[in-house]
This record gives structure tokens, sequence and C-alpha cells, in this order.
């Protein structure tokens, strides 16, 4: 059971070598932008895209996404392959996948450690998967899956959770790193998730950064979230990607960096979406950062 | 692990705020996991009504927000999505508006969110190269050959028939026309096609409807006019085909067999 991922792990790091992501800044890309984006061809590393929206035959979604393309890296982010479910893959779903793909060429495919469908129904949201080796074997078995039938490394993103469940016989971290070493995948590590699920789980933020797979880190999200509280007045964030980046998620920024050196970093805005030139400013704050790290240290000094 | 429901009671639970949160949730520090498990079912019900609301934007005006976001709540709840793929999630919802009771006060309003999930399909139809004008213009130069001809049309035109005024409702919601003119009661028959890279909404006669109708059906020109002609009023396909070609709608020209008395 332990080595089930192993052979196929090996085949796709191979594979990995290809095109990916510029170390640095990319915003998502939202209709609402794309004429902008045409016009002024932003001084971005790349652009994200949730490939369900492109899962349509023609029109104008593909008509301004091949054009974009053409300008600028393009990372694919799948928000509906239900990775962490019971349920077997859609392979109809995997199917419209490799098509886009194919169609693309994106430097970078990325999804999530959650579930959104079961029994034919979709409910359009990131549901939490218990940690325990049943769930470990079946997420793993996606994963190869997944990596297998696109013919390519795929990311896999940290989630933002709200609950936890007593079925749970080990810690997040340490599952997301036992998934990474058995299938050969990449993390798209999520520091908003980071922050939102440490803070609504009590656990120990730095602790759980330093037992993430850093070394495998491909991509960097960065987004803002929403305060709630629980039934007993504890903080309760939302990860809703409708506000800009808060302080605490900047400066766990800085501190991935050392970990993970310069990496492709994204500005995460999916919800009250501002006029572009706001979250080219935001997503721009982190390219500054990444620049400062690739430059030689006698610069480095001088930029601090 | 039998407290624990999996993704079943976990989904069972999501959509029906009368059923208790799922067995086997925890929380750190012992708070309410219902209450944590309600974020969950808030983005569910959101996400699905706000995906709902962007597809059908002259339903909401007509019956304001909070009555479209109420009924919206009603189909998610009854029909959440089978495909994550959400631009398709439309599908089904006039249905359900024609028969959603609180809604009849507005006899159009189904026929409305037919017409604007068949702009939705327009907008994301497939791309196809016309026919070009010299190919059109060498089809179309022999009168004798014109009823043996079938017209390949472009996926994006959709018809949209209705006992009441939907296209000029629609265009009334989009600033051209005024709303207070339009008379609802006039039967009228809605031609949407992609323009480019927009979508239009055209009222056509009935007749023109049935031309239209018939040639996707794939029927010949020459059975495709018979369909559109009354006794008293024979049809000139002229202006039909020219708003097709000048649109470039049309994809290819192929002949019918010499046959008699086929159908299509």
């Amino acid at each position: 059971m332990s080595d089930i991922g192993k052979p196929r792990a090996a085949v796709v790091a191979a594979r990995g070598g290809g095109a990916s992501l510029p170390a640095a800044a990319g915003v998502g890309l939202k209709p609402e932008h794309f004429l902008e984006v045409l016009e002024t061809k932003p001084a971005l590393g790349f652009f994200e895209i949730h490939a369900e929206n492109y899962m349509v035959p023609g029109g104008p979604f593909h008509h301004y996404l091949g054009r974009i393309r053409a300008d600028h890296a393009l990372s694919i982010h799948g928000v509906g392959l239900s990775i962490g479910g019971e349920a077997p893959l859609d392979e109809a779903h995997l199917d419209r996948l490799a098509a886009l793909l194919d169609r693309y060429q994106p430097e970078s495919f990325s999804e999530h450690l959650a579930w959104s469908s079961h029994g034919g129904n979709h409910y359009n949201d990131l549901l939490p998967v218990a940690f325990n080796s049943v769930t470990l074997q079946r997420v793993c078995e996606h994963i190869d899956r997944v990596q297998h039938r696109l013919g390519r490394r795929m990311l896999l993103e940290n989630p933002s959770t709200y609950v936890e469940f007593a079925a749970s016989d080990r810690d997040e971290a340490a599952f997301i790193g036992e998934v990474v070493a058995r299938t050969g995948c990449g993390l798209l590590l999520d520091l908003s998730n980071a922050y939102v699920s440490c803070t609504n789980h009590g656990r120990d933020l730095q602790a759980y950064l330093r037992a993430l797979p850093l070394a495998a880190v491909g991509e960097i999200h960065l987004a803002g979230f929403a305060r709630d509280v629980d039934s007993l007045g504890a903080p309760l964030l939302i990860d809703s990607h409708a506000a800009p980046v808060a302080e605490a998620v900047w400066a766990l920024y800085d501190e991935a960096l050392r970990f993970t050196g310069a990496v492709a970093t994204l500005l995460e805005r999916d919800n009250d979406l501002p006029p572009f030139p706001v979250l080219l400013a935001e997503a721009l704050q982190a390219g500054r950062r990444l620049d400062a790290l690739r430059a030689p240290a006698a610069m480095r000094v001088v930029a601090a | 692990m039998s407290r624990f429901g999996g993704d079943a009671a976990f989904a069972a639970a999501l959509l029906d705020p009368a059923q208790p949160a799922p067995p086997g949730l925890v929380s750190w520090n012992g708070s309410d996991p219902a209450q944590r498990f309600g974020v969950h079912r808030n983005n569910v019900i959101v996400s699905l009504i706000d995906a709902l609301a962007d597809s059908f934007p002259v339903v909401q005006q007509l019956v304001g927000e909070a009555f479209f976001r109420a009924m919206a709540h009603e189909f998610a709840r009854r029909s959440p999505p089978r495909s994550p793929v959400l631009a398709w999630y439309g599908d089904g919802f006039a249905d359900f508006v024609a028969a959603f009771p609180p809604a009849a006060g507005v006899p159009y309003l189904a026929d409305m969110a037919r017409l604007e999930y068949a702009r939705l399909l327009a907008f994301h139809a497939a791309d196809a190269a016309p026919l070009p004008v010299a190919a059109v213009a060498a089809c179309l130069a022999d009168p004798a050959m014109l009823p043996r001809l079938r017209l390949q049309l472009h996926s994006s035109l959709l018809l949209v028939g209705s006992p009441f005024a939907i296209a000029s409702l629609w265009g009334a919601h989009q600033g051209i026309g005024d709303l207070a003119a339009v008379d609802p009661l006039q039967p009228e028959c809605a031609l949407v096609l992609r323009q480019g890279l927009s979508v239009a909404v055209i009222a056509v006669s009935p007749a023109t409807a049935r031309f239209i109708a018939a040639l996707q059906r794939g029927a010949a020109l020459g059975d495709a006019v018979q369909e559109a002609s009354t006794k008293e009023a024979p049809f000139d396909p002229a202006p039909a085909l020219g708003l097709l070609i000048g649109n470039d709608l049309l994809l290819g020209i192929g002949q019918a067999p010499r046959e008699q008395g086929e159908q299509p």
C-alpha cells in the first residue's frame, strides 16, 4: 500500500522538467479585465484561469484567452475535479481538462485537496477531507490518475477549512507531505489558506509551514479572507477571495520565501473585483519581494 | 469510524438546512461544529444563487433581487448542478420558473429565462468559419438549383418563440426601446445569434422563425420556404438569407438528393 504511487511518481517527476511558471507575480484572469489586459500587456509573470470557466465550446472566452495566452505564461487551476472525494474521478471531466490543457499548453496545472462532487451532484465549494490512511490512499490514487491522464505533474493546493473530522488520525501538513512523496505531485502553497486553517483550528502556523514539503512548492497563492467567529467567540476566518491580502499573510509570505526561494506567486481575487490596476498594484507587491530575492546579495542590501 | 457519515452525509446536509450537521465533525476548542459547518452551507447556496443571477440578469430585473434570490435558492436546493461546468447550470431553470407558483404573476418570466439561457448557449457556442462570400454567390447563382440547397447554419443560432413579447421586453431591459411602450401580450419569436463577440436578440416574424427552424432541421431551401409560406402569404426567403449571411452564420451549402418526398 505504501509503495503504490512510487513508480508513477518517478515517471511524473521526470516529465515535470518542461516549461514552468516564471518565478514572478501573476493575477487571476477575469472576463471583466480581458480588454484591459490585452491593451496594456501588464508586466506580470503569468495569468491563472479556473479551468471549468473555459470548458465551453467557443465564443469570447476562448477568443480572449487565446490572445492573452500568446503574450503571457498561463496557469490552469481546476476547481471541480473533486480529488478528495469518495467517488471515482469523473472521467468525462478529466477528458474536458485534457482537451483544455492540450489547447492552451499551460505552464502549470493545479487542483485542490478537497472534494466538491458526490452522487452525481456538484456542490461548487471546496469541501474538507479527513486525514487518515484510507483518505490518503484514495487521494494518491486520484492524483496518480490525474497525472497519468494529463501526462504531466500537477500541483496540489493546501485547503482552507472550517471543521475537522474525528476520523482524522494525522495532521494536515503530514498528510500533504505523504501525498507529495507518494505521487510526485508538487505543492501549490496557498498562504491565505494556511493562515485561515491554522487560525480556525488553533494550529501553530510556524510549525504547520515548516512541516509542509516546501521543496515541492511550484506556486504560491495569496488572497484575502473575511472574519467571523465560532460559537465560542474564537476567530473563524472565511476564505472569501473578496478582499486585499492581509498584513499577516504578507508577513507569512516573506517567511515562506526564505524556504522556497523565488517562486511564481498568484494574487487571487474572485469576488468584489476591483479595477484591474488595483489588482496589478497588489500583485506587484509580491513581485517586488521576488525581485529582491533574485537580486545579487549586495543589491539586496540596497533594496532593503 | 462508523460515526463518520462520509461524503454522502456531508453532502445531504449541505443543501437541507432542516438536517442536522453531518456526524463526525469536531473543533479544536469545543465550539459547535454545526455552526462551522454552516460556512459550507452558505458557500454552496450563495455560489449557486450567484451563478444563476449571472446567467439570468433580466429575469432578476423583472422580479427584483430579493424575489429572484429566493426563487433561485429553491431551485438550487431541489436541483443542484450535475456538472462542475457551471455555465450550463441554468438548463432547467426556465421549466422550474414556469412551475413556480409565486412567479405566476409574471407570466412571461419562464420564457424570459428560456431566452436568457439561449443567449448563454449562443455566447459559448463553437466557433466556425463562415462560407466565403464568393462561394455563397456561386451556390446561389443558379435559380433552378436553389430549392434543393441545404444550408449549414452556425450553432449559435437559436430560436425562442413565446406568446409574449420577450424580444422587445429583453431589449427594453438593455436600454433598447421604451419598456412602457412594449405590449407584453404580443406574441414574439426571438432569434438569438452571435454577432462577432456579442450576442444579439432579434424579433422575427413567425414565418421567418418557421423558415429558420426548418433549415436547422436540415430541410432543403424549397421545403423550408414552403413551411414558412401560407396560402395568403408566400414567404420571400431573401431577407432572412441576407440576415444569416450578413451575420456570418452560413457555414456551408450542400445539395439535397433528387428523390421526391423525402423527410429530413
